[in-house]
């Protein structure tokens, strides 16, 4: 069986394909019609560790196209604290559901999940690797808002050497086409071997510490949270990361279909009074993860969404 | 002095294996990668520093009674590309074998990156490496994706 583990596994037309039956699911996820597509079919959750929005994200996604979900329940009283392999973990949810939606603090889990699995293991995050659904809700919350992916120019800002969502987004861009700015700290710049994957696969990208000076050119700022944890004293962390925060008067000359996204949980790298313009997109961002979800789950599932063109 | 002659320095074998040209200093990761160091039961002989026309210096084993096993010499390709390998038999070259490194080394070395899920003892699949260049010996794991050092790596030979 073929889950999804890392952007990899999705050509671009595959991205689009997907995307367009997600924009499909809107109003079953709105609640707004019914559709059991996934009726009788059972969706194993097996998060290794704590990510509830991740977990009912896919919950949601299952049960809104009628399907039926069963967790792993909490980590610390599981069999796994008791020593069993991911392996047999497997084995047995393999036996009991579908489909499994995976989180583990161990990279290359899913992988490795999915060479033990017969049914298609859908990724949600394993240790700093991959988490392509991610990736798959950001693309379809920038394709709605401009209509294409192709050639739009996007900054990444923040934490771009930790965070797993801007690596994996950043490779996703570069494939269609996309200008990518990468506005950081000098200290948590990209990694330099993604920097130097992206340029060789032809994507055009810029590194810069000014994250103001680039807003004005651009479709689309993917902001991320500075953690305090990264900096050795409280002063320097305050210095930083003053330097990558959004306040409604920071858009004052930007773009007008410009869009503000944020993975949250946010802290303060967004100001409340940016959610009152028209550029904040990070609550429906959100909101489309269960969408995205719904229609990867239809796909890995085997089940076609209707309305596309056969 | 000529390769021929210092071939010569190892007494000559009647059965076995000869590794030649293996990059100076790199004798001793070849016999931890093949499992010849602790526990062999046959005769091993190795030569370190040997002058060499073609490398300026290198290393040759002798590994009496035992032929190499295609496993074997991919294993080798890890570590010594360049070398060449010959099968003795009655004290005269019998074979010489390629060494080539395929797609994949699996169950040879376990991933070095410490917060893989193959760092887990008893999971029991296959510890998979994929050959991405081959030429220039890059690796990368099969389950977690990361670039493998060649150094880090054959301390963690199965
Ligand atoms: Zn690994």
């Amino acid at each position: 069986m073929v889950g999804l583990i890392t952007m990899e596994d999705l050509s671009n037309e595959d991205v689009i394909e997907v995307l367009d039956a997600a924009e499909r699911l809107l109003p079953v996820a709105r609640g707004e019609t019914y559709l059991p597509l996934l009726q009788g079919r059972i969706l194993g959750n097996l998060f290794f560790e704590p990510s509830t929005r991740t977990r009912m994200s896919f919950e949601t996604a299952m049960k809104r196209l009628g399907g039926d979900v069963v967790n792993l329940g909490d980590v610390s009283t599981s069999s796994v604290v008791k020593g069993e392999t991911l392996f047999d973990t497997i084995q047995m949810v393999d036996g009991y559901s579908d489909v499994i939606a995976l989180r583990h603090p161990r990279q290359g889990a899913a992988r490795y999940a999915q060479d033990a699995a017969r049914v298609p293991i859908l990724n949600g995050g394993d240790g700093a690797g991959h988490h392509p659904t991610q990736t798959m809700l950001d693309l379809f919350t920038i394709r709605q808002a401009h209509g294409r992916l192709e050639g739009l120019d996007v900054v990444l800002a923040g934490d771009l050497r930790y965070g797993r969502t801007v690596h994996s987004l950043s490779h996703a861009l570069v494939r269609f086409g996309c200008r990518v700015v990468l506005a950081s700290p000098e200290l948590l710049r990209m990694p330099s071997e993604i920097v130097d994957d992206l340029r060789a696969s032809g994507g055009e990208v810029v590194e810069t510490t000014d994250l103001y000076g680039s807003l004005a050119e651009v479709d689309v700022v993917y902001m991320t949270r500075i953690q305090k944890e990264r900096f050795a004293d409280e002063d320097e962390y305050a210095k930083v990361a003053g330097a990558y925060k959004l306040h409604a008067r920071d858009l004052a000359e930007v773009r007008s279909n410009m869009i503000v996204m944020h993975p949250l949980p946010r802290v303060d790298e967004i100001h409340p009074s940016v959610d009152e313009t028209r550029h904040a997109k990070y609550f429906e961002q959100a909101f489309n993860g269960v969408v995205t979800r719904m229609a990867l789950l239809c796909r890995l599932l085997g089940v076609p969404v209707p309305g596309g063109e056969a | 002095m000529s390769d021929e002659s210092s071939m010569r320095r190892v007494t000559a074998i009647r059965n076995g294996t000869v590794i030649d040209h293996i990059p100076a200093g790199g004798a001793l990761r070849v016999l931890d990668l093949l499992g010849l160091r602790d526990g062999a039961s046959v005769p091993v002989s190795l030569v370190m520093n040997v002058p060499s026309k073609k490398m300026g210096s290198k290393d040759i084993i002798k590994v009496e009674d035992r032929e190499l096993t295609g496993d074997e010499l991919a294993r080798l390709a890890l570590v010594a590309a360049s070398a060449s390998v010959a099968i003795i038999r009655a004290f005269s070259v019998a074979e010489k074998r390629e060494i080539t490194l395929g797609d994949e080394v699996v169950n040879v070395v376990r991933c070095t990156f410490s917060n893989c899920i193959t760092q887990h003892p008893r999971e029991p699949l296959p510890h998979r490496l994929r050959v991405v260049d081959r030429d220039e010996v890059h690796l990368r794991c099969h389950y977690c994706g990361r670039p493998q050092d060649l150094d880090e790596l054959v301390k963690n030979v199965i």
